[in-house]
């Protein structure tokens, strides 16, 4: 059952470009990368699930029911970390916990104090005291304790240093474990090729690439680097290379297609060295955005 | 009722100091009557030196100073002043203030509808308003009956001004609640409200003093002229319903502008 389905999605500021006809679906159980530079459109997407904003055209079903008329009803399975961390700067943090979990029809007080205990957040402190990593606690804790179904992460790191990540990462694939499904906007690669299942590219507003993780990475693209004498990078110029580079009597590029066609190429030269390696998801991140 | 609890606890600070400030003006203010009372004879005379427009404008004109409620009508038109300026405050705030610091995130991702969150919002405010309005009740009456310094006055027409201030409140709140939706993002509160407030007072004084009946129309200060239910003992009904039908069309048109909000986001 898709968990997220994402039709023709579309939403306007004005007249400055949201997203435009976004369509996708997030599988019950999966881990989804959604990535894309600043100003791409990821959180706008993010935002439309939670009906913080409405849709200028298409639709978002969550849970098989429609974003806006359903929303509420939706919201109590679903937890929303966003980027930016704010909430009211006058609280105690124990006090915005349990402000949060009012909202929730289970009873989220275990659960809260758990999360607390992992992510090892002062609950008696103010939220104004607290240092950007810090509130990024509270906005992770906030997201979790009602157990949701679907969670929703955009950009989720910033401002926590590598241990908490780490925490936070294994927290993330535990729930997923439960089969929760996850939805994780970045522009962070290296914790997007560690955490998904599948990606979706998006640049300027437009989804343009979906994918396996795996397919991504290994069915498409070789990452080469042949150093030779006297090597001809103008003898590599066929079919399927690309970003063909000289440096220091060795040439690098990207392939794509049968591997004996290069391979044969690269055996026509005394070889001194070839790596043949996948490229990561940064490379071929990079490749999209050309 | 979370919400509603949560909003009210955040306004409740306010709602003391504004409550406190008023009780204080009043007790100030009344404390002075009995000597004003006294040399009411030349104040009378040194006031009708003054220019017909000026006393108009002051909403002192055919004011009777050495009457307990002659001089409670003036006293009146400074509250009427703070409380409209304290319940725009609310109004301007209520939805802006969760989108400057960016907390409106958090509350519209919780299963919540829309609808209900303004509705919280709204009744939370206009219970710090009531508290208020009762500290003035409570404060007008005492302080009235501590320095009236053994003059009689009528009951009705001081009931009628003390009622009045719930409309008055909920005028401002709502129109200022509808302001903000109109607006795209509301940085700082008090600029608008005192904007909203000393605008309209300022319009009901110069209506006075220019005898112009049209702005009378737009102001609420004139809708609830002192002056005008202390000699009437009864509001001017005709202006009072258009009072009532700023509340109404205010409520509707936030309801509708806010179920239908692009929330604007942090970055």
């Amino acid at each position: 059952m898709s968990i997220i389905e994402v039709n023709n999605l579309t939403k306007y500021y004005g007249k400055s470009r949201g997203i435009v006809d976004v369509s996708f679906n997030v599988d019950e159980g999966e881990i989804f990368g959604f990535i894309g530079p600043n100003g791409a459109g990821k959180s706008t997407t993010i935002r439309l699930f939670c009906s913080l904003i409405y849709p200028s055209g298409g639709y978002a079903k969550i849970f098989g029911k429609d974003a806006i008329k359903h929303g509420p009803e939706i919201r109590q399975e679903i937890g929303y970390l966003p980027s930016e961390v704010y909430y009211y700067d006058r609280m105690k943090v124990i006090d915005l916990l349990k402000y949060s979990a009012s909202f929730y029809i289970k009873d989220c007080t275990k659960r809260l104090y758990e999360l607390a205990d992992i992510m090892e957040l002062d609950l008696k402190r103010r939220i104004d005291d607290l240092s950007y990593g810090n509130k990024k606690k509270v906005g992770i804790v906030q997201g979790l304790l009602h157990q949701p179904k679907l969670i929703l992460l955009d950009e989720p790191t910033s401002g926590l240093d590598p241990l908490m990540q780490q925490k936070f990462f294994n927290l993330i694939r535990e729930e997923n474990k439960r089969g929760v499904t996850v939805f994780f906007s970045s522009h962070i690669l290296g914790e997007v090729q560690k955490m998904c299942n599948r990606v979706a590219i998006i640049k300027e507003g437009r989804i343009i690439k979906i994918g396996e993780m795996k397919t991504l990475q290994k069915d498409n693209y070789k990452k080469i680097r042949v150093a030779a004498n006297n090597v001809d990078e103008t003898r590599f110029s066929v079919e399927g290379v690309s970003n063909l580079e000289k440096d220091n009597g060795a040439i690098r590029f990207f392939y794509k297609g049968d591997i004996n066609v290069i391979t044969r190429l690269i055996s026509e030269y005394e070889v001194s060295d070839v790596t043949i390696e996948e490229p990561t998801l940064e490379e071929i991140f990079l490749h999209y955005y050309e | 009722m979370n919400i509603y609890k949560h909003e009210f606890k955040m306004n409740f600070k306010s709602v003391i100091i504004w409550s406190l400030a008023l009780s204080l003006l009043i007790f100030v203010f009344m404390s002075m009557f009995s000597t004003i009372a006294r040399d009411a004879e030349l104040l009378n005379e040194m006031m009708a030196k003054f220019p017909e427009e000026l006393l108009m404008a002051f909403g002192m004109a055919g004011i009777d100073m050495s009457t307990v409620l002659g001089f409670y009508g003036l006293v009146f038109t400074f509250c009427q002043l703070c409380i409209a300026i304290q319940a725009a405050n609310y109004g301007f705030s209520l939805v802006s203030v969760e989108e400057r610091d960016q907390t409106a995130d958090f509350l519209l991702a919780k299963p919540v509808r829309r609808t209900r969150i303004l509705t919280s919002k709204l009744l939370a405010a206009i219970t710090g308003l009531t508290i208020t309005n009762l500290v003035v009740w409570i404060s007008s009456y005492l302080f009235i009956n501590m320095f009236r310094d053994g003059r009689a006055y009528e009951t009705k027409p001081l009931l009628l001004l003390l009622l009045s201030i719930v409309m008055l409140q909920f005028v401002f709140l709502t129109v200022g609640m509808l302001i903000s939706l109109l607006v795209k993002k509301v940085r700082n509160v008090t600029p608008y409200s005192m904007a909203l407030a000393f605008g309209m007072y300022v319009m009901s004084a110069f209506g006075g003093m220019l005898g112009e009946d049209k702005l009378e129309v737009i102001t609420p200060f004139k809708h609830f002229e002192p002056n005008y239910i202390i000699s009437n003992a009864a509001y001017d009904l005709p202006l009072v319903l258009i009072s009532l039908s700023f509340i109404i069309i205010s409520v509707a048109g936030s309801y509708m502008l806010y179920t239908r909000r692009n929330i604007p986001s942090a970055v």
